[in-house]
């Protein structure tokens, strides 16, 4: 993959140049395309974000800065409740998309393999299936799980489903990189339980991609709106702040609280790439 | 193998994980006292004493689509909650009169149902089956027209369909028909979708009656918002506190108790006006659920909203700047929050109420002509 | 072969071949069982509503007239019109900004922000989204002036539309554009071939599949996106998913099981597109596996 750091535009070859003349003339071209390209797209989607910025820093009075809305994430009525409440669903929907997702695709992969296109469909369904569909037919599901608990939390049973494609597609890139039938294999005659093939060999060796899903769910959950809302679950982060917004004249707090939300994700998701890195040597 | 235990592990764990997060399950039941469920009036469940009694033991009331800031429910529930110590659970604060309904339906059985609703008269009309009738202690000092006669809904506040606008940016406005003009590009908005949402639906009514329309035929009004839209003046934004202070909505078609400065969070510049020839009224109006978790906190609440003190459920209403339903019995009786009363929006002409029939054909036109008219 | 030597307490007896199908499903039941209860089923439901008569308790198929009501079919073709052209617009600048992010560094810093960046934005929709193009266009913002042109149906929607739709597609796309190995390049360069030859008689043609891939999987995504739309400008309905919530929640509206019906259109219709995906993606990964 380094290698593709050369490939780019290029003159017309042949013409008496140089290799290494050819080489910088296409590397200057294919430079000036990536800086424009870059400083586009990088202007498109800063502009909002800094805009919000902005209106996150806006005062009582219009035209006057106070950074009270960064303050009020932690002091608004509801606001910090919704915000714990939706991070523990999102570290149960990651546990559990992980428990459902690895071992059954590390089993696929090793036993049934024939059904590997069957799972795939399922797994990339939810993409299809518009969530305003899916919350009408899941109202009297949840009926049922509300006679048991009214808490907010059980809205992850829906959000492993919503997941599914992006840690699928994360899950199955870093599992499509290593052998795993040569692994379970020497581990399985080493004398290894299926237990420790899937959780002590095969898993950490894609921790990477696990980390990657992780992430892409955690995101997901952070952001949904629509299933929370019309199942009437209001402690939910993304319902707070539209029912904050309906109700409030300083809408300070929902753009510090977006931005918020945001830079925490993609921070995370920065970190994740530069850790890695390092894991690249073992091949 | 132990990949299956395994997934059993985890689906324990999440099993258990649900149960940890748990409340009671179902409605909780009075013990060994009145089934207030079936109950349908303070006096036949042994007294006001008693109610109060019987809700407190229940502890919660579940409320859905009440916006602190819509005629003045925040203080209300706050109110409710220190006179009685009962914690009011608000579900769904931007729902509507439907959602409720469809809440109910959903939620049958569950602890997190609603208790009370506060409906408008379409939805509640066609939704008795789901109702528990209960006739307040203040029974007699509502109107005929404005209840059900078995008691199974009750209007409890109502205003009229109004303008408010930036007056510091337009200027004073006294007719619809101006709002035509070049000079309110990109500013006129409703309160939601005509097609679904009441407010909306009068909004459009109200312009219907302005230009000459009748309420039997929304027709005018419906084209009136085209020539809006056709002059560029009409924003499809949902108007909300935000949107006004930023401008993006400065003049917002709305009940006359969403219009007002202090509930729009803006000063002296925000101005308020009813046209004199289309004074549109509407009443919203309470019910109790039929199946609702805590039965007896529900009835305490329409107690609360129907009495009469100066604390209570009319005077907070007023407050907001709504018509509390009991209005002429409280004038009368020298109990209305009279400061409140002068503050409401000066009307002028006679008030229009949509009959059931006359809201059906509006949004059977609305549901056939509204998207082609504003696109 | 070392199979049947295994120290797992309470397997089963050592799998034949023959009898290997049936034990090794039931690793597969957990995941059937739960997408059964939480995806299936509820879109069953909605398909079973969408066509029952809910009063002598049959099969009433009557009630998909609807979908051919004027005022219906203009809320279909609403949501075509904005989600074919969001898409195949986010899909060529996706498409651009994925190659210049692949042919860069790939251990560089530009290539971690942008797909850093890509795997936060897809996400961001909804509410939040709408909130910052309102920060962005009002009349105060001062970026931009108050543009009503953002209100237009299907552009300026489609311009906040893009805003997740292009590192949806970068997301999607890059792997495709890094399967590209240099020594395809390096082979048509020694055969004499140009830039232009290259894209044209190698890249595209190894890219089309996964290039059209990606774009139906926008298009899916763009059909069923809810929050942002509605977030933005509820006073008119434009797509179907806006019309379905209207028939689930309206206080003045009519039809009952208007929302199940809509449903079912919607669900029918991203079915023809995700198996027209699925058949371009075994093309595509055919090549560049």
């Amino acid at each position: 993959m380094a290698a593709l750091t050369s490939v780019g535009e290029t003159p017309l070859a042949g013409h008496g140049r140089r290799q290494g003349g050819m080489q910088a003339g296409r590397r200057r071209r294919l430079n000036l395309f990536r800086y424009l390209t870059f400083t586009l797209f990088g202007l498109f989607f800063l502009l909002p974000l800094l805009a919000t910025l902005r209106f996150s820093l806006e005062g009582k009075k219009l035209g006057t800065w106070s950074g009270a809305a960064w303050g009020q994430i932690a002091s608004y009525p509801g606001l910090l409740s919704a915000i714990e409440i939706t991070l523990e669903v999102a570290v149960i929907t990651c546990a559990v998309v992980l428990l459902l997702l690895v071992p059954t695709m590390i089993w696929i992969r090793l036993k049934v393999p024939g059904i590997s296109r069957l799972f795939e469909f399922l797994c990339l369904l939810p993409l299809t299936i518009p969530a305003i569909v899916l919350v009408v037919g899941l109202a009297p599901i949840y009926n049922k799980i509300e006679h048991y608990t009214v808490s907010a939390l059980a809205l992850f049973w829906v959000y492993v489903i919503l997941a599914l494609p992006y840690a699928y597609r994360a899950l199955a890139a870093g599992l499509g990189a290593i052998d795993v039938t040569t692994l379970s294999e020497a581990a399985r005659s080493l004398g290894a339980s299926w237990f420790t093939v899937m959780f002590r060999v095969i898993a950490p060796n894609m921790w990477q991609a696990i980390l990657n899903a992780l992430l892409l769910t955690s995101a997901l959950v952070l952001g949904e709106f629509t299933i929370a809302s019309i199942l009437n679950y209001t402690n939910i982060l993304q319902v707070t702040l539209f029912d904050i917004s309906r109700s409030t004249t300083n809408a300070g707090v929902l753009f510090s609280t977006s931005l918020a939300a945001l830079l925490f994700a993609f921070a995370l998701l920065l970190i994740l790439s530069y850790v890695g890195r390092r894991r690249r040597g073992r091949g | 193998m132990k990949s299956p235990q395994r997934f059993a592990l985890a689906g324990l764990t999440a099993l258990a994980l649900l149960g940890a997060g748990c409340s009671s399950s179902g409605s909780p039941s009075s013990s060994g006292g009145t089934d207030w469920s079936t109950v349908t009036a303070a006096s036949a469940g042994g007294g006001m004493a008693k109610l109060v009694a019987a809700a407190k033991k229940e502890g919660t009331l579940n409320v859905i689509a009440l916006p602190p800031t819509w005629a003045n429910y925040g203080n209300i529930i706050k109110a409710f909650t220190k006179k009685y110590g009962i914690t009011v659970v608000s579900q769904n604060p931007t729902g509507s009169s439907q959602d409720e309904v469809n809440a109910v339906k959903s939620e049958n059985g569950t602890s997190k149902a609603p208790d009370v609703l506060d409906v408008g008269m379409a939805v509640a009309l066609v939704s008795t089956s789901l109702f528990a009738p209960y006739k307040v202690s203040t029974w007699n000092a509502i109107p005929a027209t404005q209840k059900d006669p078995g008691g199974l809904w009750t209007q409890d506040y109502g205003g009229y369909m109004s303008v408010g606008y930036n007056s510091a940016k337009f200027g004073t406005i006294t007719s619809m028909s101006q709002l035509l003009g070049p000079k309110f590009k990109n500013a006129v908005s409703l309160n939601g979708n005509p097609t679904a949402a009441n407010a909306a639906l009068n909004g459009v009514m109200m312009a219907n009656l302005a230009a000459g329309g009748t309420a039997d035929s929304i027709a005018t009004g419906v084209d009136f918002f085209h020539k809006l839209k056709q002059a560029g003046n009409f924003v499809p934004v949902q108007a909300t506190n935000a949107t006004i202070k930023a401008g993006t909505t400065p003049i917002v078609i709305n009940w006359d108790y969403l219009n007002t400065a202090s509930v729009v969070g803006q000063g002296a510049n925000w101005k308020v006006f009813v046209p004199s020839n289309a004074v549109l009224g509407g009443y919203y109006a309470q019910a109790v659920n039929k199946t609702a978790p805590h039965p007896a906190a529900a009835r305490l609440w329409e107690e609360f909203l129907y009495a009469q003190g100066a604390g209570d459920g009319q005077n907070l209403w007023l407050q907001g700047g709504a018509r509390p339903v009991e209005m002429t019995a409280m004038t009368s009786n020298s109990t209305l929050d009279k400061p409140a009363a002068a503050a409401l929006p000066p009307v002028s002409g006679t008030p229009v109420f949509l009959s059931p029939k006359q809201a059906t054909d509006a949004a059977t036109y609305l549901a056939a002509h509204w998207a082609q008219a504003i696109k | 072969m070392a199979v049947a030597a295994t120290t797992a307490a309470g397997a089963r007896p050592s799998v034949r071949a023959g009898r290997r199908p049936s034990a090794a499903w039931v690793g597969t039941v957990p995941f059937l069982g739960y997408v059964g209860v939480f995806l299936l089923l509820p879109t069953a439901i909605v398909i079973w509503n969408a066509i029952r008569n809910p009063v002598a308790g049959g099969l009433e198929l009557s009630n998909l007239k609807l979908l051919f009501d004027s005022a219906e079919r203009s809320y279909f073709t609403g949501s075509l019109e904005l989600s074919a052209g969001s898409s195949v617009i986010a899909a060529v600048l996706g498409a651009v900004l994925a190659y210049a992010v692949a042919s860069g560094n790939p251990d560089g810093i530009v290539r971690r922000l942008y797909l850093s960046g890509s795997g936060v934005l897809a996400q961001f929709g909804g509410v939040t989204l709408a909130f910052a193009f309102l920060a962005t266009i009002g009349p105060t913002s001062g970026v931009l002036f108050h543009a009503g042109w953002y209100y237009n149906f299907p552009w300026g929607i489609g311009l906040i539309y893009a805003y997740f739709q292009i590192p949806l597609m970068v997301l999607v796309f890059l792997p495709a554009i890094d399967g590209l190995k240099v020594q395809w390049r390096e082979a048509c360069e020694n055969l004499g071939g140009s830039t232009w030859d290259y894209w044209r008689h190698v890249g595209a043609p190894l890219l089309a599949p996964a290039f059209l891939g990606a774009t139906l999987l926008l298009f899916a995504n763009a059909l069923s996106a809810y929050a942002t739309i509605q977030a933005w400008e509820n006073q008119i309905s434009y797509t179907v998913p806006q019309q379905i919530y209207i028939a689930i929640s309206s206080e003045v509206g009519l039809a009952s099981n208007a929302a199940d019906v809509l449903a079912l259109g919607m669900v029918v219709m991203v079915a023809i597109i995700m198996i027209g995906y699925f058949l371009l993606q075994r093309r595509a990964a055919r090549w560049l596996r």
